[in-house]
């Protein structure tokens, strides 16, 4: 009893009353929901095509146990045979041909016992199949996908920092006439979503020849509204006396803006930084159209190219979608404070 | 000390030149797609056809028939888009609601759990996609569930009602976590005094959730459905690769329908889909100028406060 009290005190120092049972109720329940899911796709991932394609499937990855056998070369699958004489033993199964199946006790190999089939059943044991995950090198050009989406990543986070901050620190630190103007118009462009100018943008990006270019997915996806919106209004708590300072000392303007503003808007530059990983990581539309060529496909458009083949292959496919999640999941697990604070006082995503 | 005139200038000159590049001049040369035809990809290869684009479009013996239209697809999938805005808007702010008035109470691990609700909106829309057609597929694990269950086993995004329920159902679980936390955000700003004033009076918890913690988050409230409007009418990525717009148009939105337009019929009707973006963009304008309107109402709210 006095467990049960100590378990259900609160920190207002009055017992739990239904609210709290209740609140608890729905908080569980929406773990089970949002995180059930993605815990499915990663037990699933770890199952053999075989194991994969059961009706109903099994919660932990299941295959069939396997033994070596004296004079084989390959791992033999072993088999739970019913004996004529009602016992049941564990063998190792050698071949099968029609509907008798061929199998022997590896402790003696010379012994063969022949069996209906129907008298045989597979024996099972835990096994991650950790070969949909090796082998995603060798079949299916992974590494060039992941090289893709990575560069892209890459690329278009550093211009996006090194551009919107410069532009920010154009806004927030000099007055010049039109700087009012120049900032609504970099806000507006939020009105204009890619969705908007897809066909227009496509001529745009194949007359600089940039289709089937990684660069064609960077360059128009860097100069965000966003960015330049949270470096700006952080760069104006930065104090103008420290440049004029420092333009005592005849710091020019690139060494004011390099040296002094950019190491002081860190906190602000990381927050962008986390969500341009995120939104260059997860892109699909653009580079959806400009990149069609498969040896430039990101990890994205490989999911989807894999996903609408004739014949999905299931367990690559899910273990590729565990390796794109693995990032992101990361990312948010050390960085889940920082994310989630910029995007309360940014209200972006 | 003065700075020459030219220095702002050119530390925007970057984030300039490649707006003007792949935002403006994109723009404008969609209104030239829009007013021309044919199938050329060069503006100095269409001919130019007034309005003919936009009255293709519109060419409707009745709007709510899309089957009336010249472009029942189009039609279809504005409907569509519209359903999908109303149901999903509403019932994802309703559920971020629910969730951020249980995540704002004295619970034990508060940030665990924000991080379990917001965890689904960091994931790739391809990746969700994938996810949940796992768990929708023929021999997939609701439908052992529902095996179990003694029900029959359903082809859950083969059938037009229940696709269109799992594509609400599959946005709402990746994007109500942004929602939650800008609504908690909202809520951790009401001053505690009230409640417990409230308490002092013996407002039961229900009472004051009506009476204070929904008047005071109202602006709010309309800020987040008209964030979730605007990117509700965008809907594609995740419907893409769970449904593919399917089965049969059930599930196309109007990104696909331009997508489509543009970019995968044999014959690419660049004139149709930019006046199809064209009339998207108005929706997406009168809706942007709404929140600016709402934000600077919930300012002044605040400031009043």
């Amino acid at each position: 009893m006095k467990a049960l009290n100590f378990l259900t005190r609160t920190r207002t120092g009055r017992g739990a009353d239904w609210t709290d049972w209740l609140s608890y109720a729905y908080l569980v329940m929406g773990l089970f929901l949002m995180f059930g899911p993605v815990l499915w796709l990663v037990m699933s991932s770890f199952k053999t095509e075989s194991a994969l394609s059961e009706f109903p499937p099994s919660f932990l990855p299941y295959g069939q146990k396997s033994v070596a056998v004296p004079g084989e070369d390959k791992m033999k699958p072993v088999y739970r045979v019913k004996m004529p004489d009602g016992t049941t033993k564990d063998l190792a199964e050698l071949r099968r041909i029609g509907l008798t199946a061929t199998l022997v006790d590896p402790a003696r190999p010379d012994d063969l016992i022949r069996v209906n089939v129907k008298d045989r059943e597979p024996v099972r044991e835990f096994k991650l199949a950790t070969e949909n995950y090796t082998d995603l090198g060798g079949q299916i050009k992974f590494g060039t996908y992941l090289w893709n989406s990575v560069f892209i990543t890459v690329i278009a986070t550093i211009l996006t920092l090194l551009f919107n901050s410069m532009a920010a620190f154009a806004l927030s630190k000099y007055k010049f006439s039109g700087r009012t103007g120049v900032f609504l118009m970099i806000l507006g462009t939020l009105m204009v979503p890619p969705a908007i100018v897809l066909v227009p943008n496509f001529l745009v990006v194949s007359e600089l020849g940039l289709l089937n270019s990684l660069w064609g997915v960077i360059w128009p996806a860097i100069a965000t509204p966003t960015g330049v919106f949270l470096l700006r209004q952080y760069m104006l708590t930065i104090p103008d006396e420290l440049l004029e300072a420092a333009r005592m000392d005849n710091a020019s303007e690139w060494q004011i803006y390099w040296r002094i503003v950019l190491p002081l808007a860190a906190p602000a530059l990381a927050v962008l930084a986390i969500f341009s990983v995120m939104w260059r990581w997860n892109d699909f539309l653009w580079p959806l159209i400009v990149l069609s060529k498969n040896e430039k496909f990101t990890l994205q458009l490989a999911l989807n190219a894999f996903q609408g083949d004739l014949v999905t292959q299931w367990n690559y496919l899910l273990a590729m979608t565990v390796i794109t999640l693995l990032p992101i999941t990361i990312v948010f697990a050390f960085l889940q404070k920082y994310i989630t604070q910029g995007i309360a006082s940014a209200g972006v995503k | 000390m003065k700075t020459k005139a030219s220095t702002p200038w050119f530390f925007l000159a970057p984030n300039l030149a490649v707006i003007l590049l792949f935002t403006f001049v994109p723009i404008t040369i969609n209104f030239l797609y829009a007013f021309t035809g044919g199938v050329g990809l060069y503006p100095n290869q269409r001919p130019g056809v007034g309005v003919a684009n936009f009255s293709t479009l519109l060419d409707c013996a009745s709007y709510f028939d899309p089957s009336s239209c010249r472009k029942d697809i189009f039609w279809k999938s504005v409907w569509n888009t519209a359903k999908y805005a109303v149901f999903q808007v509403s019932l994802m702010v309703l559920f971020s609601l629910i969730t951020a008035v249980v995540l704002n109470r004295k619970i034990i691990g508060r940030g665990f759990w924000r991080g379990v609700f917001f965890y689904p909106v960091l994931l790739s829309p391809v990746v969700v996609a994938l996810i949940w057609k796992w768990i929708l597929q023929r021999d997939g694990l609701l439908n052992a569930a529902m095996v179990a269950m003694d029900a029959q086993p359903i082809l859950w995004l083969a059938e037009p009602g229940w696709a269109f329920f799992w594509v609400t159902f599959v946005s709402i679980w990746a994007h109500m976590g942004f929602y939650t936390l800008i609504l908690l955000a909202g809520l951790q700003a009401i001053p505690a005094d009230l409640y417990e004033a409230a308490q002092l009076d013996k407002a039961s918890p229900w009472r004051s959730l009506t009476r204070i913690t929904l008047p005071l988050l109202m602006p709010n409230l309309l800020v987040v459905v008209v964030l979730a409007m605007i990117k509700a009418v965008q809907i594609f990525d995740e419907v893409f690769v769970l449904t593919g717009g399917g089965p049969g148009s059930a599930t196309t939105f109007i990104v696909q329908f331009i997508y489509q337009t543009a970019f995968v019929e044999p014959i690419r009707l660049y004139g149709i889909a930019a006046a199809g973006s064209l009339l998207l963009a108005v929706a997406l304008v009168a809706l942007t100028l709404l929140q600016l309107r709402l934000s600077k109402a919930d300012e002044m709210g605040e400031r009043a406060k």
